[in-house]
Parts: C-alpha cells; structure tokens; sequence
C-alpha cells in the first residue's frame, strides 16, 4: 500500500509521518503507525487546542490535583475530596446512539474509580437537533420573494400569535442562524435522543450510580451532530488518592476486566475527524458497553486499592492499551514492557495491531508491587474477573511492545506524549459575526395574549420539563440525592460526613456563545455559580467540556480562542479552578457544523441542613426579585421562538452584580431566611416563576408590580444575574435588609397562592391561568412526542 | 434483630440497605456474600436491589444459581424472614419463593420516581407497624416490574391474601393512572403462602430519611425489628 494512503487511513499528515521518522530515527512499522495514530490524533493530543488550555487558571487552595490526571481532585475538607470529571462521546453518538452514549458513561466512570473514589453521582449535557418544532410558525412570505420552503408551517396557536400580531409576518429571515427542519429530521432527532436516553439510562442505572442533574438543549445546529457530554464525580479519602503512574522499574504491570476483542479500532481517530455521508459505515468503531462487567471492575479495583499493593492504576478508555501504557510510564518517567500474547483476547488470530488499538470497554492497567501480585489477582478472581500480568515497569522511558518474545513496537513515551504535535492553526473571526442580523427590539411586536403565548412557550422543547429523560435515570440510587433532578443544582450528601454536602452543576449557552464565544463561555461561568448560589454552595472548582467544528477551520479555531478567554476570566473571577476536562473537535457533518458549545461542570460544598430548593413551599410567602433587569431580549429562547432565528447580542454581564447575587443567596442559606430559590436564565423571569410553581406541583402566585420595561422584554429578557427566591413574611423585613447591604436590588413581586398562576404588570392583568393546566402543558410536551 | 444483606454480583442497593438498617435504625447488619452459604445467623435475609448479574437473560434468572440461594430456601422453609426489594423481588420470583413474574413496564420504559402504595395487610412481619390502608410515598426504579400472573395463580394470591401492597393515588384510590407500570390489580409487594417471605418493587430504604424526601420506608424496618424482637421475647 502506497504510504499516502495509509496516512490517509490513519489521519495523519506527511509532516506529522516526518516527524515519526525523526523521533524513531527509522520508518515505524504498522504497529507503531497505529500507536501514533491514535496518541496523535486530535482526541488523545488536543494538538490544537493545548496551548490555549494552558491559559486556563488550574490552581486553587482546594486544589488536589488539576489538568493531566484521569480526573482533577478538590478538597472537601473533614479529610474527603471529590474527584470529578466531564468528557466527551459525542461522534460514537451520532453514529450509534445508545452504545455511544452508553460507553461514554462507562468511560467517565473508569476515569472516577481509577483515582481511588467511589463514584457516586453522574450528570449529562446533551445537545439534540430539535424533536419536534418549536413555535410552528405560520406561513412567511418574505418580500418579494417565493414563500419560504423552509420554515416550518402550522396551524399551532403561535401561528394565531403571529396573525394577532402582523408585524413579524414582514420580517426576513437570514443568514444561517434560521430554525428550519423538515419532519425527516425531526425524526431522526428523536431517534438519537431516544438511543442515548436509554444507553445512559441502561448504563449508569445498571452499574448503580444515580444520574442526578444535567441540562439538555435543542437546536438545528445539532442536527446530525449530537453532543453527549457525560459528567461523574466521586469521592474519596483525601490521602488515599490513586494516580496513573507506572513507579519503580521492576513492578508488575497487571491487566484486568474485559477481553480485549476487535472492537473500537481507531475510534480515537474516528471522533478527529468531521462526517460525511459515509459516517454510518463507522458503525464498528463504536464499542458495545457492559455495564454489570464494569460494575464488578469497579467494587475489584476498589478493593485492590484497600490492599497498598497498587501503586498506580489507570483505564483503558480512548486509545486503550497504547494510551494507558505510554502514559502510565511517561508520568512516572519510567518505561513500560508487555506481551501482547498474555493479554486476555476475545477472538483468535488478533495481530499486535488490533491488540494494541482496540478500545474493549472495561478495561483497567494497574502496576503492582513486586511480590505482591498473587493477593491482587486473587482479588480479582473473587469478583470473577480476568486478570493477569501481562509485563513490568522499566527504567528506560520506552514503550515496548513483544508479541512471544519479539519486539513489534519499541517507541519512547514522550515521542507519544509530549512530543505529540502542537498546533497554533490560524484563527479568524467569523464573518457571520459582521454580517448576523442584530436584534432590534422594537422589531418584536409586544404580544396582545400572554395566556396563550407562554402556554406554548413553555411547551416548545428547550423550555418544557425532562421529566420524561430524567425518570428512565435511576436518579435515587446510593440514598444521597437530597435534591431531585430539576432544580438549579444536584445536591448530594455526604454519608461519610455528618455536615457535608456536594451541589453541582452542568451549564452553558451555545446561542449565547454563538454571537460571543467569550461572553457566552463567561456566562457559562457565570451561571454555573450562580446555580450553586441558589442551593446555598460555594464552588470548590470546575471541569469543562469544549465542543466545536472543525479546529481545521480558522472561524472555528477563533470561537474555540474566544472561549477558552471567557471561561478563564469567568474562573479566575469567582475562584472556580478548571481541574480537568475534555475538548471535542469535528463537531461537524458535510461542512454543517456546531455553534461553538462549551459546557461548564461545577462541583461546590454547603451544609446538607442548609439546602435550599428552587420549588415554591407555603401559600402565603413572599415572592423577591434580586438583580436588575435591563432591556435585554438578544440570544434569548424568547426572540429564537418568535422570530424563528437566532439574534444577537449575547446578554451583557455585570460580574461584581453576579458576585454580589451569589453572595447574598449564600448569606440567605445560611442564615435560613429563605423558603425557596431559583436563578434566571434561559426563557427569562416568567420561566423562573413558572418553574418555581411547577416544581411544586400545586402552589401558584399572584404577581403584582411595576416596571418601566416593555412587559415582555421584563418577562423574557435573559439578563444574568438574577434570582427570584420566597420567603416567609416574618423574613421578610431581614432578607431585604440583607439585600440592601449586599447591595443587590429587590423587588417584592408578589406572594405564593394555591393553584393559581396570576400575573399584573403596571395594574394590568396579563397572564392568569390554572396551574394544572399549565404545568401538564410543561410536563408532558416532550412525553407526548414519544407517545405511540 | 440482625439482619443479612445478599450482596450478588451487579447489586446495587446493598450498601443503602446496610445503611438504613444499620446507621438510621441501630439494627445489627451483615453483608452476606453469594457464593459463600453462611447466613451468619441473620434473623432476616434482604436480598436488595440492583442488576444481579446484569440482569442478562432475565432479571433474576442467573441469580437464583448463587450458591447462597439454597441456604435461603431451607431458611424460608424453616419460618426465616426473607425480604427482597425490587431485583431481590425477581430473585424470589425466579427461586419461586414467591409468586408471579415481572414483565417490561407496559411504557417499556425504566421508571425512576415516587409512587403511592396502600398498604394491604398489616399482619405481616413487613408491615405490623402499618395501619389498615395506610398509603406509602415510596419510590421506584425499575425496568421490568409489571407483575403478571396467570388467571388462576392470580385469583389464589387474592384469595389468599397475599397481596402486600397495592399502588394507589394518595388518597388511597386503586386506579389504572396511579399504576406506574401495569402490574395486574395493581400489585407493588406480594407475601408467601406462610407470610415469612415478602417482597415489594418499590425502595423503602431509599425513603426512610427525612432528607431524602420521605420517611414513609422506615415503617417496614420498623416492622421488622419490632416482628422479631417480639419473637425474641416469646421464645427467649
């Protein structure tokens, strides 16, 4: 076979082979072509996004151990630390969804338990196409041109919104932020979501770690790109973390759990690289998960742990053999050597190659101490699992791979790490950022019936409940949940502790960063804190999940650049440390890519007697605004509903308000003053108060007050920065008091009432319904599009 | 009382069944393992929730060949107290310690959420310290736990009365709505013919703290303990 042809198949550029040549000082064989292949793909190098990550800020006084580990480690104080991780399993996805999004979360797990903790919660993000229409806006005749093919046509009650209001019909549409989806499409959305609802259900339910909280956002631009971000954290002692070092030459190097078949050859590669139409073939890239296996991997590894004879541990994720291998030794400066004829296979007849770059599930590499590796198979066998030891630490720093006693690959660790190409690729800022229409907000016309507008608002798919997804995810699971999923951040406590407990949070906005990658990445920032403020947390630190288009791309390498500055500035600002996560380039299927979508994991402490939630409790409490509203309606879900296209601008954010918010709401918890809290964000104020009332399932409001927005930008206007909390009316006088001297603006907005939903702006009656009827309107939208 | 937990291969509610019994009930607690026979002189066997064996071929179906499982038989045989909670139910169904079997829910969904259960007989060693009727906030979370029997097997639990728990609305009401998961006569925990083996699908340990948003599970630990604490007492 011609060389550039086996490049081509193995994704790496005649440079890059050069470079092979002169690190070896030879031509590699097959083998050490796959080895590279894999440890240089964009998946396991991050060669074009590493040396932005380093701006990144890592350090932190809870800080155990950042970036470059399997997972980053804070400290949680009373000698516990929580080890937490988001990664990535987006391309496996999109080509087999509910093996995709199962193996994900079996990879996320490995990454947690191979630190020495127990895992005890899971999150996702997850970005779909959209399910079904949001808005099903009415016929459009654009001026003097053809009826739109695109837009989605109905006879929905938006479309009478829309005829009650005949401004919007004028309206053109343009540039590629327009929503438009055929039913093909619709369907093929839902498939995917279905698979990896039930892949990550069946996974993680299975292994019996609950599935706490996560966040889920429809769009277009994730037509045929679907992200799978997958979030795990656990716990462990502080002084008894494990890391993935092969120390002292001599030791042995143990294989343990899963055979290694031919499955997942180059899935590595596969996720560097963007979609064709052929993309399906790719099938057999994707692994098939085992959950029960993984669970007995996991209660073994943490019972070998028990025993000190492990000195280092890590999993086979991406990459398998050749990854755990390499970097086991290059941490630890050591070398490692192995013979592929020890390691358990599954099949007859594999060539080192295939053992060296499948990706079977359910695999771990431990180095144990020399003499001691009877007791630790023996551990293993207990919970009927292969373990054997398969070769030994050297002191050379190379990589050497036997197959019965003759070398098949001989490669030094750094030439594989850090070695690994780095890439400063050229970056633009995008031209749809000069060209993207701009929101002007008295194109929107003010709606005439708020009844009828918000009962569809909260039904189109970005606003309506997840109770369908979250009720098929064992959420209850390990008896820690304090905080059912739906509220602004899990909580979780601690058992091993008699005051402690963790919230923690999944957020961002792709619209948002969209019009302004940095801003966006800040809010994300931003946001996330303010969900744990709500609860009543302070942040500990954060993992981040980067999913972009092609970095091929200079438009796309400028968002990923932009990003990377919001999220550090976001960070730094609220003492936030990035500990670890995962970047996820080729977001993007014949030339049709993401919008830029960093995904912000934050992990915080609070006292478990402190918890507050976001639902509603007493009839008769008081109802509090904090933050400021401004005239602010661009990127917001209110104008993409309406207008059927993303406008700009991103939201403005003040970030001494915020801080000033997250304090006071920390100040609130402690002191007990409140009954409720729940943050503004994505469908503004009026979705925070229907949230509130939904979540408790049979109090309502009466809402009366006054402000000199137009009504809807007050409603769905997404400024940050804001909260609506409740509290009883002997607390009331405090929590204001407390307000005024955190310096963050209050209004009291009105008071809770028994099944009602009843809304006044400038005395005039604007939203008055039955709560029943609109919380079934939330609650069952996105049920009853899987409804046979 | 001293209970054993069976700790299978894929369980996964052991450890939170040795909490609640141990850590918020006070009670003496040990895990059993499944291929060692010991029953360590438990007064009451609970074989918990989870994936026994990854639930592959059947829920349960695997499980049943654990060496510890002909230990539990000759238990249950000689009066001891047998408990399952959701997989330990399909444990007993599949050991035909207990009656019927556990089809997919009829949304072919897993299903994690609270339900309303009433309780049916209190007479029981699982439910003395219940009232008549009383109704239960309990989760569940559960794939196949629709409870399917044949006509006759069906009529001779009713007629026995070995129904335990039904689910319900919260005002009591026996309804097709209030049945999560289609369960024939909307059958959440069912007992043997000698009442010393029970079983439920919902997770009571996951619902008797304050904490975690219901108390209403502990009645059933409560049960247990007082059930042989006060057949200590008679036989001690």
């Amino acid at each position: 076979m011609a060389i550039a042809e086996l490049l081509q198949q193995h994704n790496l550029t005649e440079g890059e082979y050069d470079q092979i040549v002169q690190i070896l000082g030879r031509e590699p064989n097959l083998t050490e072509l796959g080895i590279f292949s894999v440890m240089w793909s964009e998946h396991c190098s991050y060669k074009s996004s590493r040396i932005y990550l380093k701006r990144l800020p890592t350090r932190g006084p809870h800080v155990i151990q950042g970036p470059g580990e399997n997972a980053g480690v804070v400290d949680l104080g009373d000698g516990l630390a929580a080890v937490f991780k988001i990664e990535s399993h987006n391309h496996p996805s999109f080509i087999e969804p509910y093996q995709g999004a199962a193996t994900g979360v079996g990879g996320i797990i490995r990454d947690i338990f191979t630190m020495g903790a127990r895992p005890i919660a899971l999150m996702n993000s997850l970005h779909f196409g959209m399910p079904y229409s949001s808005g099903k806006v009415a016929p459009t005749r654009i001026r003097g041109e053809k009826q739109s093919q695109h837009i989605q046509v109905s006879d929905s009650s938006t479309g009478e919104f829309r005829a009650r209001n005949p401004e919007l019909k004028t309206l053109k549409p343009k540039s590629d932020t327009r929503h438009a989806t055929s039913e093909t499409q619709f369907s093929s959305n839902q498939m995917i979501l279905e698979g990896v609802v039930a892949g990550i259900a069946g996974y993680g339910n299975c292994i019996g770690i609950p599935t706490v909280g996560g966040e889920v956002f429809f769009h277009p631009c994730y037509d045929s790109n679907p992200l799978v971000n997958v979030f795990c954290l656990g716990v462990a002692c502080k002084d008894r973390i494990f890391y993935g070092r092969a120390t002292g030459p001599g030791n042995s190097v143990i294989y343990v759990g899963a055979k290694t078949g031919r499955d997942g050859i180059h899935g590595a590669t596969m996720a560097s690289a963007e979609f064709d139409e052929d993309s399906k073939k790719k099938r057999p890239t994707v692994q098939v998960g085992d959950p029960f296996l993984e669970k007995l991997l996991l209660e073994a590894c943490l019972e070998a742990m028990e025993s000190g004879a492990i000195l280092g541990i890590q999993d086979m994720g991406a990459a398998g053999l050749t990854c755990s291998t390499c970097e086991m030794g290059g941490r630890a400066g050591t070398g490692i050597e192995i013979d592929l004829a020890l390691v358990p296979q599954r099949e007859r007849g594999m060539i080192p190659y295939e053992i060296m770059l499948s990706e079977s599930q359910e695999r771990m590499l431990l180095v144990c101490e020399k003499g001691r590796e009877e007791r630790v198979l023996g551990m293993f066998q207990k919970w009927d699992l292969d373990a054997v030891v398969i070769g030994k630490v050297t002191s050379n720093g190379i990589l050497t791979v036997t197959d019965r006693g003759n070398i098949v690959a001989c490669i030094p660790n750094d030439a594989l790490t850090e070695k690994a190409p780095v890439y400063a690729r050229p970056a633009r800022e995008p031209e749809y950022l000069r060209t993207a229409p701009l929101l002007e907000t008295d194109q929107i016309p003010e709606p005439v019936d708020y009844n009828d507008l918000i009962l569809n608002f909260i039904s189109t798919p970005n606003m309506c409940s997840r109770r369908w997804i979250f009720r098929q995810y064992d959420h209850m699971v390990r008896t820690n949940t304090c905080v059912l999923p739906g509220h602004d951040a899990a909580v979780i406590r601690l058992k091993e502790s008699e005051t402690l407990a963790l919230a923690m949070t999944l957020d961002g906005n792709p619209r948002y960063c969209y019009f302004s990658p940095r801003q966006g990445a800040l809010l994300a920032v931003a946001e996330s804190c303010r969900n744990l403020a709500c609860v009543g947390a302070t942040p500990l630190g954060a993992t981040n999940c980067l999913n972009f288009a092609s970095p091929e791309n200079p438009e796309v390498m400028w968002q990923f650049i932009e990003t990377i500055e919001g999220i550090k500035q976001g960070c730094e600002y609220f003492d936030a440390p990035i500990t670890g996560g995962n970047v996820s380039f080729y977001n993007e299927t014949m030339g049709r890519g993401v919008y830029p979508t960093p995904v912000l994991g934050m992990v915080g402490v609070l006292d478990r007697q402190q918890v507050v939630t976001a639902s509603l409790k007493n009839e008769g409490d008081v109802l509090l605004l904090l933050g400021d509203t401004r005239p602010e309606l661009g990127a917001s879900e209110y104008v993409s509903y309406v207008m059927q296209q993303d406008l700009g601008p991103t939201p403005e954010i003040d970030l001494a308000a915020e801080k000033r918010l997250h304090d006071l709401l920390r100040t609130l918890a402690k002191q007990r003053l409140l009954q409720s809290a729940h943050d503004c964000s994505e469908g503004g104020l009026i979705m925070t108060l229907l949230e509130k009332s939904f979540l408790s399932g049979s109090l309502g409001w009466k809402l009366s007050f006054d402000t000199n927005l137009r009504a809807d930008l007050f409603l769905f206007g997404e400024s940050p920065s804001r909260a609506v909390v409740s509290c009883q009316k002997t607390a009331l006088e405090q929590v204001v008091g407390e307000a005024q001297f955190a310096g963050v603006p209050c209004q009291q907005i009105g008071e809770v009432v028994p099944e009602t939903l009843k809304l006044s702006l400038q005395r005039k009656l604007r939203f008055d319904t039955n709560l029943a009827t609109a919380r079934a309107a939330w609650l069952d939208a996105l049920e009853n599009v899987f409804k046979t | 009382m001293k209970v054993g937990v069976v700790v299978f291969p894929g369980s996964n509610c052991d450890h939170d069944t040795y909490f609640v019994t141990k850590t918020v009930f006070g009670q003496e607690c040990v895990f059993l393992w499944h291929n060692d026979p010991a029953l360590k002189e438990a007064d009451v066997v609970i074989l918990p929730g989870g994936f026994s064996y990854g639930d592959y071929l059947r829920c349960g179906a695997i499980a049943k060949f654990s060496a510890i499982m002909d230990r539990i038989k000759e238990f249950a045989a000689r009066g001891g107290l047998v408990f399952g909670i959701c997989n330990g139910f399909q444990i007993l169904q599949e050991a035909r310690l207990l009656p019927g079997v556990m089809l997919r829910n009829r949304g072919l969904k897993f299903i994690c959420d609270h339900v309303y259960v009433r309780v049916e007989r209190n007479n029981l060693p699982l439910t003395v310290q219940c009232q008549p009727g009383q109704v239960l906030r309990l989760p569940i979370a559960h794939n196949e736990g629709n409870f399917y029997a044949d006509p006759e097997l069906l009529d001779r639990i009713e007629s026995n009365r070995q129904v335990i728990f039904r689910y319900c609305k919260p005002n009591g009401d026996i309804t097709d709505a209030a049945n999560p998961n289609g369960s024939l006569h909307n059958i959440a925990g069912v007992a043997n013919g000698q009442g010393n083996v029970f079983a439920l699908m919902p997770h009571p340990e996951r619902a008797s703290e304050l904490a975690l948003g219901s108390e209403d599970g502990k009645h059933l630990f409560q049960s247990l303990a007082y059930w042989v604490d006060r057949r200590m007492a008679a036989t001690g």
